[in-house]
């Protein structure tokens, strides 16, 4: 792989990420994380 | 001369620092991340605005300290509610190209609890290349199977799908979350029965091999490390050789927690960045750091491969 090949790599998969983060901002999908964070998770912790 | 160069010509070996920046990194970093103390001491976990944002490391948001969100959890969440995880997929991607699996190196908790077990004096083992090879791509099947699969598409008994990595493996949420609160909480504590048990062997069985072998999650079983390793080659971290400076000496190879061949390849999806080769290194060989374009070694060893 070249060095234009991982350049373009590099930052083509930065704009993806950023853009993946950004739709997900817009459909709230944060608010669901926090539901789920906030809660003790029973599974996580052994309980089932 | 300076204390510091006398030192190196006098042995041909740099001396590692008392406490290296990796350690104060990781130290620093652990606190950050389970930094709500009262937690700890009421048996609750933290349910402020913070737990919206994912960290970039394994640590449960079940854990009394923790002021985010496990990105791992949090991907299953997302999964187990049949939805495509955008966020949480973005942020991860976004952790991985900045830094790949100086994540692991530098700023997991867990990653720091196998760091010092391993310090401890013990009879250390060096895994079999016959095994340590096709063991390496058992993470990648825990992050496909457990991680993606499992919570996207196959309910238990009672038809609810849940996080089936966090609930039977992961040994950061028995560690930071489970025995903090089991220890606090004589209700949680009341609750618990066999899947604990499960959990807590689990947890007894990574950290003894800890003693043994280096960071034996990070290699075999993490699938955090095995996303960020699919971006550790384009990341913007990285490590990089100066072949014209190295000697040959092997004594990063030696050194390395995840038994990387530095020299031969060291933009490795196993190198966790953690800067132990570079202390090592009695010629200055080795560097890491952030870079926007591609040095002309990196590209060498690239098209090489």
């Amino acid at each position: 792989m070249n060095k234009k090949n991982i350049l373009f790599m590099r930052y083509g998969l930065l704009t993806m990420a950023a853009a993946l983060t950004v739709i997900g901002l817009m459909r709230q999908e944060q608010l669901l994380v926090l539901q789920k964070a906030v809660k003790i998770c029973l599974e996580c912790i052994g309980i089932g | 001369m300076s204390g510091m160069h006398r030192d190196r010509v006098a042995s041909g070996q740099r001396k590692p620092p008392r406490i290296s920046f990796q350690r104060i990194v990781q130290l620093v970093s652990a606190a950050f991340f389970n930094g709500y103390a009262a937690g700890f001491q009421k048996g609750k976990i933290f349910t402020g605005g913070g737990k919206m944002f994912c960290v970039p490391v394994l640590n449960c948001y079940s854990c009394p300290g923790a002021l985010g969100a496990c990105p791992i959890g949090a991907l299953q969440t997302l999964l187990n509610k049949h939805r495509f995880p955008f966020y949480v997929l973005g942020l991860l991607m976004l952790f991985g190209v900045v830094l790949g699996r100086a994540v692991c190196g530098l700023l997991c908790p867990f990653g720091l609890v196998q760091d010092l077990l391993h310090k401890i004096p013990s009879p250390k083992w060096k895994v079999p290349a016959v095994l340590d090879r096709p063991l390496r791509l058992l993470k990648y099947v825990v992050l496909i199977v457990l991680v993606i699969l499992l919570p996207a598409f196959v309910a238990e008994g009672s038809g609810v799908l849940p996080p089936y990595f966090c609930k039977y493996l992961c040994p950061a949420g028995t560690l930071g979350g489970g025995i903090p609160l089991m220890l606090t909480n004589p209700q949680l504590r009341s609750l618990a029965g066999a899947l604990f048990s499960w959990k807590a062997l689990v947890l007894a069985v990574i950290l003894f091999i800890s003693l043994l072998v280096h960071r034996p999650f990070c290699r075999y079983l993490c699938p955090l490390g095995a996303f960020y390793a699919l971006f550790n080659r384009f990341s913007f971290f990285q490590l990089r050789l100066n072949e014209s400076k190295c000697v040959g000496c092997k004594q990063c190879e030696a050194v390395c927690p995840m038994a990387v061949e530095v020299t031969k390849d060291p933009g490795s999806p196993e190198c966790i960045r953690c800067g132990k080769c570079k202390d090592i290194c009695p010629t200055g060989a080795l560097s890491c750091g952030f870079s926007c374009g591609v040095s002309a070694e990196a590209q060498k060893q690239t098209s090489e491969k």
